[in-house]
């Protein structure tokens, strides 16, 4: 096991014994795992630029120095190069997301593994190094012998990350491609996880991060962060990535958000999007925030109230996506009017052939698009609910309010 | 009613504009600070007034470039010299903070005793109190609530005003002493100049306001209101440590006492505005400014020190997820209040002294920031213009040439 910081100032011995440099510079090709170091980059006097040596010119490897199996003659210089990640100046003292611990932390140290490949050593970049161990490493290397400070270290807690959880941030969303950093390893961490490390990072690297991401996972992100972030957030990006993020969010965050921004960047949103879901969400953005309408979702699944529980369940089966918290299905005549709720629960354990109808909560419970705030958390409390059904003045289903709703409304409130 | 109504909405109005800079600016008015102004009136008269106009430009300047290096690196000083200077350096210079930072914190702990000690309250019973009072604010999450009553309460340095004026102090005097330097090269004078430096222009400010101008979600779009506001914060904060220098001088030192040992000596700067209440209206003024400053100082080094050195932070962390941020905030708390604690200390100079190691740190941090903002790759356009490095270089000059004269003298 071999460390960056120790690493870094070992002098660098060529075939002929002639000292080429010290070492100021370790580069990784690429961030693809496992990333093994292909140049090392050398400074001899101060000012001059770097020398380049290929890790396949290196010989051998020790604590105390390295030897090269060429001239130093034959070493050219380096020519910058933004696909190459530079490990003291892009990762050492850096913030990254470590993606098994869902944080921010900061990199202290990097370690090495060494692996003979084709008769030749190879170094492999195996963990980051974030915890006391590393600072004590940082603090006291040079000033302690190697072999007292590697003691000391014993004696501490180490905290390392493998190499592989480790997502970088470069706030460079150029130089982002070119390191083909994808973030896809985010993809793995619940919504409400990825929004908190969000709210941790300075917006150029949260910009970057979701001009990467996909749309389905920035959305997600996207609809658990607070209010004030997410304009900022909506804000830094260009207008059709921010219309298609959008369009993936549930339609009554979605439209919250909207209504947040100015008049203008939101027409010029709601244009840029799908023509169903830019109608839904200005009918969500026509009524007042604190109403039914208002925090209700047009995501729900309503179904002819004739239909049995074979055609429900085959409904429900082939729909492309299904709504947040789904908690019930509604029956609707021919005109849309709401006839009953049946929950999912009542669905799974009857019989296929079972007629819906049969299946109701009773009683049948609704609130208008128009009803406060308070009437609604008045309901979910006295019935006991998770799921309520928005009406307009025809009795016509318009949407759904489900209980996260309500816990917002709570919390906000107390 | 009618009236009741309209100065909620006039109170409203203050709390809107009020920001980062504002709040900043009033901390900084605390017990070292009021203390220190004190003293320089108390002593030197008005003859230390003319150093309030570099003090003003400079106080302006790294204000303004600590503020527009959180706008536009959204990001905090101790996690951009970290990120820049490495860890050997982000350590040593975050212990040098912790140890000024403590000094701070034993001053407001100083005003607390000496302003409770008015109204006949041991320091014993006091210090305790408020440290586990402050403690708790924070811990609990419940300070953000109790801010806008500090900051209210800070409008008690309209007294200092109305008693400068009331005292009759020699204006003609006092006009000529602004715009006429003067310096003496004894020990005591130049501790002074750079007690007056280190009072106004903190070094703890920097990273402060920096990170509450990131927190605030402040981005280059929005730079330009911010920057008005830290900026009428300074402008505020100075003006009111000219009217304590001049009450002071009017009060104190014409009388020929010009010095002060305890709390009821620099009331009675307050005395030509409230009479035999001076002590009472000192004691509660010094007292919000203390505890203000001690719920925001134990606060805001921890949180420099585990951004800069990479441990995890933050009052909506639990115990045991950021141990290092609590333990170092419970512990500048208790160690800083717990000095105060020694039978006999001399509060009025705990104060002081504490400004003075602020003066001499300052010129550290200044060094840093002033690298920091000159970097094309990390401020672009917003990067410093001539002007602000010939003022903020000058300061870092002024005030090593102040400490090498300092300890000359000292050897000499």
């Amino acid at each position: 096991m071999l460390y960056l910081t120790e690493i870094l100032g070992l002098p660098v011995i060529d075939s002929s014994g002639k000292k080429a440099g010290k070492v100021a510079e370790l580069a990784v090709a690429s961030v693809v795992q496992p990333s093994r170091v292909a140049m090392l980059l050398l400074k001899n006097t101060k000012g001059k630029p770097s020398i380049a040596v290929p890790f396949e010119n290196v010989s051998a490897f020790s604590s105390e120095e390295i030897r090269l199996r060429v001239a130093r003659e034959k070493l050219e210089l380096f020519q910058p190069d933004e696909a190459l990640l530079l490990l003291r100046k892009d990762l050492l003292d850096q913030q990254i997301i470590d993606v098994n611990g869902r944080k921010v932390v900061r990199v202290n140290d990097l370690s090495f593994s060494e692996q003979v490949v084709n008769g030749h050593t190879e170094l492999l970049l195996s963990e980051v190094d974030i915890g006391l161990s590393g600072a004590l490493r940082r603090l006291l290397h040079g000033a302690l012998p190697r072999t007292w400070l590697r003691k000391l270290e014993s004696h501490v807690k180490g905290t390392f990350i493998r190499w592989e959880f480790v997502d970088l941030l470069e706030a460079d969303p150029l130089r982002q491609v070119k390191l083909n950093i994808s973030h896809k390893v985010l993809r793995g961490l619940h919504p409400a996880d990825l929004a908190d490390i969000m709210e941790e990072l300075a917006p150029k690297e949260r910009q970057a991060i979701f001009t990467a991401l996909d749309d389905a996972t920035a959305a997600a992100a996207l609809s658990e962060i607070p209010r004030k972030l997410q304009v900022s957030i909506l804000d830094s990006l260009e207008k059709t990535r921010a219309a298609d993020i959008l369009e993936e969010m549930p339609p009554d965050a979605a439209a919250d958000l909207l209504a947040e921004l100015p008049a203008e960047t939101s027409t010029e949103l709601l244009q840029d999007m799908d023509r169903e879901e830019a109608a839904e969400l200005g009918e969500l953005l026509g009524f007042p925030e604190n109403s039914a309408g208002g925090r209700m979702t047009t995501d729900y699944v309503a179904i002819p109230s004739t239909a049995d529980v074979e055609a429900a369940s085959n409904l429900i089966r082939g729909a492309p996506e299904l709504p947040e918290n789904f908690a019930a299905i509604f029956l609707v005549d021919t005109e849309g009017k709401l006839i009953g709720t049946v929950a999912l629960s009542q669905l799974i354990v009857a019989e296929p052939q079972t007629s819906l109808e049969e299946l109701q909560s009773e009683p049948l419970l609704s609130i208008p698009a128009q009803a406060p705030e308070e009437d609604i958390v008045e309901l979910f409390d006295k019935y006991n609910l998770l799921s309520l059904p928005v009406v307009d003045e025809e009795q016509i289903l318009i949407g759904v309010v489900t209980v996260d709703d309500i816990v917002s409304v709570l919390r906000k409130k107390s | 009613m009618n009236f009741l109504k309209r100065w909620k909405t006039h109170i409203l109005i203050f709390l809107a504009v009020i920001g980062p800079g504002f709040i900043t600016a009033n901390v900084d008015n605390d017990a070292g600070g009021i203390y220190t102004y004190s003293l320089a009136g108390a002593r030197y008269g008005y003859t230390l007034l003319w150093t309030l106009i570099p003090i003003t430009f400079v106080l302006i300047v790294v204000q303004e470039m600590s503020a527009r290096l959180g706008a536009v690196t959204g990001k905090g000083l101790a996690d951009l010299i970290r990120e820049e200077f490495g860890f050997r350096i982000t350590f040593f210079l975050m212990l040098v903070l912790t140890v000024a930072n403590l000094a701070n914190v034993m001053a407001e702990f100083a005003g607390v005793a000496s302003s409770m000690a008015i109204f006949g309250i041991s320091k014993y019973i006091s210090v305790p109190v408020v440290a586990f009072f402050v403690w708790l604010l924070v811990v609990r999450g419940t300070y953000k609530s109790v801010e806008k009553v500090f900051l209210f309460a800070c409008s008690f340095y309209v007294c200092y005003i109305i008693s400068g004026v009331l005292a009759k102090p020699d204006w003609i005097e006092a006009a000529q002493a602004v715009v006429r330097p003067t310096i003496h090269m004894e020990t005591g004078y130049l501790i002074m100049l750079v007690g007056m430096i280190g009072a106004t222009v903190a070094p703890w400010m920097q990273f402060y306001l920096q990170s509450a101008i990131v927190e605030k979600g402040v981005g280059q779009k929005q730079y330009a209101e911010s920057r008005l506001e830290v900026i009428v914060g300074c402008l505020v904060m100075v003006g009111v440590t000219f009217f304590i220098i001049v009450a002071c001088a009017a009060t104190i030192h014409t009388n020929g006492r010009q010095d002060i040992v305890d709390a009821a000596d620099a009331a009675i700067a307050l005395r030509p505005l409230a009479g035999d209440y001076a002590s009472l209206l000192f004691a509660f003024g010094l007292f919000n400014a203390s505890v203000f400053a001690a719920s925001i100082l134990p606060l805001a080094t921890a949180y420099s020190v585990c951004e800069g050195l990479g441990f995890e932070a933050g009052v909506n962390k639990k115990f045991r997820e950021a141990p290092v941020f609590y333990w170092l905030y419970t512990l500048l708390i208790v160690i800083g209040g717990g000095l105060i604690l020694i039978p006999g200390i001399p509060l009025v100079l705990v104060s002081y002294f504490s400004q003075v190691a602020n003066g001499f740190l300052l010129p550290f941090v200044l060094v840093f920031l002033l690298l920091l903002v000159n970097r094309v790759d990390l401020m672009g356009g917003f990067k410093n213009s001539r002007g602000y490095n010939l003022i903020a270089g000058s300061t870092v000059a002024v005030l090593v040439v102040l400490t090498l004269l300092l300890l000359g003298l000292e050897i000499f």
